[in-house]
């Protein structure tokens, strides 16, 4: 650790026995008090990114910086080691700079509060939160320049820096990040309203204290930590095998014309421990679309795909983290060397939950679920409006849950935890926007026994002339099926000229004018199927072709013949189903559908767009 | 003589309070519910109550009513078959809800997709379109609303609703559509509401579900309500009939038939409304509410006589935009199984419940589990023999159930019990925590009043978690609920969106707007013969900080013209928002919802006095007994609450029993008996 922590008061803290029943009781308070996080935050955040869709992560952690509640893992360690100046009683955080942290947060864009919460002169927690700002200035309205060849193009660049110095705040600092944003009244609000998230934590924190005692508090952390690690032993040498495995999947492209490119993943155990090896993952890429992925914040992940797959009653928290071991190579998309621009990270990022839930299931196909975790789709829309103000929309959408183990994936639902959409009457009376559709895209979730869920098909209709961005994936390589599942639908986007013309977009793209009734389709992808489709009931299927669903084409991949009314021709649907079965092969864990070649040569004809060219790497010494 | 009788109807049993208006002499009583249709108990329960209380059903004024039964439709998807008409564009809006999974981070792997309120089938769409200054877009395509409106009527659904974009700011396309359905459904006796009648707010959502889920509850408690009017008719019940509403009002039997999604919440209200009866009896104007049943508790907070709203009702996994009490609900009762996960050996208890059948393992009907009930007879707070003698518990068979939880843990017996009631009262005081401390109540300025059949063996451990004293245990805590439903008034509310900024607006057109509110609940209660002298008129607007997410409730007194109401207004929005969230923001105040409430007189009811005693509770003494306590096993004394007197005071730890409740004062506190019978426990002095 280089930051060095000002505790007045030297004692050491006395290890007590804490009794099981107190364990639970200060957990269970701790929980609260995240949960208390988010909803003090949701209720005087001002940007809709925040407070409607909830764009935004608590965590509080003990003493030496290990979370204990949350659902990142905890930053507080990566932050302590590369801050070299003090810290004391009174004093909160600010910084946005993945660099300065270990890529404990990812891209500029979230600002990310870190509190130490002192007790009597000593640190007993620690309170901290990112959430994502709309703005922080750049080249481009949302600071998401996909084309940014440097993180210096990415707008405000924060070290850590004290934005409360022994509990004043520091208005200079507020004043200049302020400045940079093109929505500066958001920047601040939104920024106030994580500190008093944090603060709330604190105080949750001391009235524990207060309650159990300063030594039970830090004990039964400690003991909490422990708990979880002999939890999660157990699992891991239950759940993942010595021999390894592997699973590779990619990112469309980077905005370029470039792509896709590859994240691979090897994951094996020796003794207790877990291996999880990003050997063979694309070097890092000349755009944006890098993600500076945090160990930490990876084993978390790991964590809780582990216990939500194999056993959700564990809580969890840091204190497995000596069992799990993450290896990513220098200079690849997944840990970019200074000063690679990492704005766009939000497809990766996606990606690896895809990773990872295929690694840990393909050995035990029943725990598998199908692709569907992929990034989360932007639209960014700004201007100026009829009386000469600035407006300025970020909006995050959805897509499909994948089919499950447990049954179909929803459609059109958030993977990202507590994520809601924007109501679209809303949009409408804020933004100079009319949405003439909002439903889930028919036939865009895999078939499947268990079918995957839709897409979501938006189209909006823009009022007034404005610019937009765009940022999305899963155009060019589909979301994978599962146990004989199929593929999901790709995502696409089209816009529809006032004029009558009409283009494709591609999924990453700038600085596109928009004019006064202009209508854009933003259809995101579907998630995979799960299981045999041919296995499904067939009156379930006709059900959903009355329900919109899925369409009477679309029914044919499940082998039902149906009409447009959702009756089932039995018949003529067992002579399908028998068809189908004698015309496939055997059924694979994973269905990726056509290799890449195929989709490359397909590309123009199925998407509008060309194909992506193959990526090369020019030997990149120092930036 | 004239008598209000209070029914509320629970899971397993319906209770029944009869008060008389002048005497305030009151009498209970409790029959089992019948589920199949509750309104049987409630004709039996009240024949009864007649019977024993000597009077005839004439007697009786007033019949006020809490019941489940629109909160059972919804859970248990016994509806109507409800027909959605949307924009085109939005045929799935209920399905794509709000796109939130619930849980953390990979919760969807395990989370069940929901199934929306009305079926996709019957959701259908018509072209058309208002702006959302409510200018006309698109008109209505007429034909192709009727072709879709055909199309329902073929599928055979039950009800009608309309939810048009923008609905929330003009009507007109929602009127069209509905002059439609009249003739497409001419000479069907179907119903049609448009969500601009019921939920005139922004959020197409939300405003959607409500709607639907109005209609959908609409049929069911329209044939309840039928038939239990004509059955208390049939035996000579000629006084009006009320229902309470979520938000702790009364309205009449027609308008519940009308807008029954306001009594989604009817069940709990009334444990609040009840305690809110209490409290003024016993002087007390902060009280916290503590409803402990089988399978869960409900707690809310009352500031100042008034207890809090919200402004949605949640129902499962739905949420519901009507006000109702804010109630928040747990699932730890007595009936909540502890166990102990292997992988971590941690004690958890709830949300599993043993039910009515098998029930804890003490009533002998086979279980085996350890829910919280046996814990309690472990540790000897509730007595083998329950008052009245119908039948005992089973100590053995507890002792028996709790042990498995003591060797999964490894501890003893004793432990074990005292960890599973540590850990249920830690619940609820979480439960507690949500509605005072994160709301920025301090719960020292606060009365805990616990009740249900088991709410006064909890109340005293939880009052020492949360600093709030006295604790209150009323009389007859089991038939609370009913209590509330004959000591409350009629209500009628009506609201409206308003969403401008207070530079857009001021008083004289906020007050022009609240007056259109007015005239509304004003005539809602003529109609019940409370002419609008009598009525006691609130004005509400939520406030919030444009942009903000999150409005805030504020009491409104402005009179027409006078500008400097609203400066007022905002000014005490900042106040609370600052106690609420440690902040003020300098952007402009919103005024986002009008609100006018009218509320029928407040009732002059009587209360009765006991008997006054000496302070010496011996005569009440049923039995010594010993109860384990604080890690050991203590001297305790049984008393009979029927035989305490005013002023008796009784050093804990005792147990006082009664007919359907019973309840524990912890060593080191002692409780008296006030005036009007309720028990007040405080720490001694001392302590």
């Amino acid at each position: 650790m280089v930051a060095k922590l000002i505790e007045t008061n030297s004692a050491g803290f006395e290890k007590v026995e804490v009794d099981p029943v107190t364990l639970d009781i200060i957990e269970n308070a701790l929980r609260n008090a995240r949960i208390e996080m988010d909803a003090t935050l949701f209720r005087t955040a001002l940007s809709p990114g925040i407070r409607e869709q909830g764009d935004a992560f608590p965590l509080i952690a003990e003493r030496n910086g290990k979370m204990i509640v949350g659902q990142f893992g905890s930053f507080i360690d990566g932050f302590l080691n590369a801050f070299d100046g003090d810290l004391e009683d009174g004093d909160v955080i600010l910084l946005n700079d993945p660099y300065s942290c270990e890529g404990a947060i990812s891209h500029n864009n979230d600002q990310l509060v870190i509190m130490p919460i002192f007790r009597n002169g000593r640190v007993i927690s620690w309170a901290a939160m990112f959430g994502h700002m709309t703005d922080i200035g750049g080249k481009v309205p949302g600071s998401l320049p996909t084309d940014a060849t440097s993180i210096f193009e990415e707008g405000l660049r924060m070290p850590p820096v004290k934005l409360y110095r022994k509990g004043e705040l520091q208005e200079d600092i507020l004043k200049i990040a302020t400045h940079q944003s093109r929505m500066p009244e958001w920047y601040r609000a939104d920024l106030h309203a994580i500190v008093a998230s944090c603060r709330v934590a604190a105080l949750r924190v001391n009235e524990i204290c207060e309650r159990f005692g300063e030594d039970v508090y830090v004990s039964a952390t400690e003991e909490l930590l422990a708990r979880n690690h002999r939890a999660m032993k157990i699992l891991i040498g239950q759940a993942i095998g010595e021999d390894r495995v592997s699973f590779e999947d990619f990112i469309c492209d980077d905005g370029k014309g470039n792509g896709p490119f590859k994240i691979k993943c090897t994951m094996w155990r020796e003794g207790e421990r877990v291996i999880l090896d990003f050997e063979g993952t694309d070097p890092q890429s000349d755009s944006s679309i890098n993600f500076y992925l945090n160990e930490n914040m990876f084993k978390m992940f790991f964590g809780i795909y582990m216990i939500m797959v194999f056993d959700p009653q564990i809580l969890f928290n840091d204190g497995f983290y000596d069992l799990v071991e993450v290896r990513v190579p220098e200079g690849s998309l997944l840990k970019p060397k200074f000063p690679a621009a990492l704005s766009c990270r939000t497809h990766a990022l996606g990606r690896i939950f895809d990773v990872l839930g295929a690694l840990l299931g393909q050995k035990t196909p029943d725990f598998l679920c199908a692709a569907g975790f992929s990034s989360s789709p932007h639209l960014m829309f700004s201007g100026f409006d009829k009386t000469g103000e600035w407006y300025q929309l970020f909006q995050i959408g959805f897509g499909g849950i994948p089919g499950r183990p447990m049954g179909d994936g929803p459609d059109g639902h958030s993977l990202w935890p507590g994520f809601t959409n924007v109501p679209n009457e809303f949009l409408e009376h804020y933004f100079p926007m009319l949405i003439e559709r909002y439903e889930s895209a028919a036939d865009s979730g895999g078939a499947g026994l268990h079918r995957g869920g839709n897409g979501i098909h938006m189209t909006y209709r823009f009022l007034h002339d404005g610019r937009i961005s765009i940022h999305d994936d899963r155009w060019f390589v589909p979301p994978w099926g599962v146990n004989g599942g199929l593929p999901a639908a790709r995502s696409w986007k089209r816009i529809d000229r006032a004029d009558g013309s009409s283009e494709h977009l591609g999924s990453k793209v700038d600085n596109i004018d928009v004019h006064e009734g202009d209508l854009l389709h933003y259809v995101t992808w579907g998630g995979g199927g799960w299981g045999d489709p041919l296995g499904r009931d067939p009156g379930l299927v006709g059900q959903e072709v009355a329900q919109g669903l899925v369409s009477v084409d679309g029914a044919r991949r499940y082998g039902v013949v149906v009409d447009a009314g959702g009756s089932v021709d039995q018949s003529a649907t067992e002579a399908l189903r028998e068809k189908l079965r004698g015309g496939r092969g055997e059924l694979g864990v994973f269905d990726f559908g056509p290799d890449l070649d195929t989709l490359r040569a397909n590309c123009e004809a199925d998407t509008g767009l060309p194909a992506p060219r193959q990526p090369v790497w020019r030997n990149r010494g120092a930036a | 003589m004239a008598y209000r009788l209070g029914v509320d109807v629970g899971g397993t049993f319906t209770d029944l309070l009869l008060f008389n208006d002048e005497s305030g002499r009151t009498f209970r009583s409790k029959v089992p519910s019948t589920p199949h249709d509750p309104s049987e108990a409630v004709i039996t329960g009240t024949r009864g109550i007649c019977e024993s209380a000597g009077i005839a059903p004439s007697d009786i004024e007033d019949f006020l009513h809490g019941t489940t039964v629109a909160t059972n439709a919804v859970l248990e998807g016994k509806g109507a078959r409800v027909g959605l008409v949307v924009t085109e564009g939005y045929r799935q809006v209920l399905q794509i809800a709000r796109s939130l999974v619930p849980g953390g981070l990979a919760a969807w792997i395990i989370w069940p997709k929901p199934e929306p309120l009305a079926r996709l089938e019957d959701t259908v769409e018509v072209p058309g379109r208002l702006l959302a200054t409510g200018e006309e877009y698109r008109p209505i395509d007429e034909a192709a609303t009727r072709a879709a409106l055909e199309q329902l009527k073929a599928n055979g659904v039950e009800a009608i609703t309309v939810c048009l974009m923008n609905a929330y700011v003009s009507d007109k396309h929602e009127r069209r559509v509905a002059e439609i359905a009249a003739e497409v459904f001419d000479g069907q006796d179907i119903t049609i509401s448009l969500s601009h009648d019921i939920l005139p707010e922004m959020y197409e959502y939300e405003r959607a579900l409500t709607t639907v889920a109005n209609a959908a509850v609409r049929p069911v408690v329209g044939r309840y309500v039928r038939n239990l009017e004509s059955e208390l008719r049939g035996f000579g019940m000629s006084g009006r009939i009320n229902l309470l509403r979520s938000d702790g009002g009364l309205m009449t039997a027609k308008k519940a038939q009308d807008a029954p999604v306001n009594l989604l919440m009817s069940g709990p209200a009334g444990g609040v409304t009840g305690a809110l009866w209490v409290a003024s009896q016993a002087g007390l104007h902060n009280i916290l509410t503590l409803d402990v049943g089988g399978t869960s508790t409900d707690v809310a907070l009352i500031e100042d006589l008034e207890p809090r709203l919200v402004r949605n009702t949640d129902v499962g996994h739905l949420s519901v935009r009507a006000s109702s009490l804010d109630v928040k609900t747990v699932g730890a009762g007595g009936g909540s199984i502890a166990h102990v996960p292997e992988l971590t050996r941690a004690l958890r208890v709830g949300p599993e419940s043993a039910g009515a059948v098998p029930g804890p393992a003490c009533y002998g009907k086979g279980g085996e589990q350890a829910p919280v009930t046996d814990a309690n007879v472990v540790l000897g707070y509730l007595p083998e023999s329950l008052l009245g003698g119908s039948f005992t518990l089973d100590r053995d068979a507890s002792v028996a159930a709790v042990q498995t939880v003591a060797d999964a843990m490894d501890i003893g017996l004793h432990e074990a019990a005292q960890g599973i009631i540590d850990i249920v009262n830690e619940n609820m005081f979480g439960a507690l925590r949500m509605i005072s401390v994160q709301q920025g109540y301090d719960p020292r300025d606060f009365a805990l009043m616990g009740f249900g059949g088991a709410g006064s063996l909890h109340s005293n451990a939880v009052a020492k978690l949360m600093g709030a004293w006295p604790v209150v245990v009323p009389n007859s805590p089991g038939v609370l609920c009913a209590l509330g439903d004959a000591t409350t008034r009629m209500r009628a509310e009506a609201a409206r969106s308003y969403s401008k900024v207070i530079s857009q607006t001021n008083a004289a057109e906020v007050a022009d707007a609240l007056a259109e509110l007015r005239a509304q609940v004003l005539s809602e209660l003529a109609e019940e013969g409370i002419g609008a002298d009598d009525a006691e008129l609130r004005y509400e607007i939520d406030l919030r900080y444009h942009g903000q997410g999150f409005e805030i409730p504020m009491p409104f007194t402005g009179k027409h013209g006078d500008d400097s109401a609203l400066q007022a207004l905002c000014d005490a929005f900042d106040e609370e928002h600052r106690r609420m969230f440690t902040f003020n923001m300098d952007a402009e105040h919103e005024l986002v919802n009008l609100r006018v409430i009218a509320l029928g007189q407040a009732l002059a009811l009587p209360a009765l006095e006991i008997e006054k005693g000496n302070g010496d509770p011996s005569g009440a003494k049923l039995s010594d007994h010993r109860l384990w306590v604080d890690g050991e096993e203590r001297d305790a004394v049984i008393y009979d609450r029927a035989k305490l007197r005013a002023g008796d005071s009784i050093p804990g730890p005792a147990i006082i029993v009664e007919m359907d409740s019973t309840a524990l004062v912890l060593p080191d506190h002692v409780a008296t008996v006030d005036d009007y019978g309720n028990i007040l426990i405080n720490p001694s002095a001392g302590h």
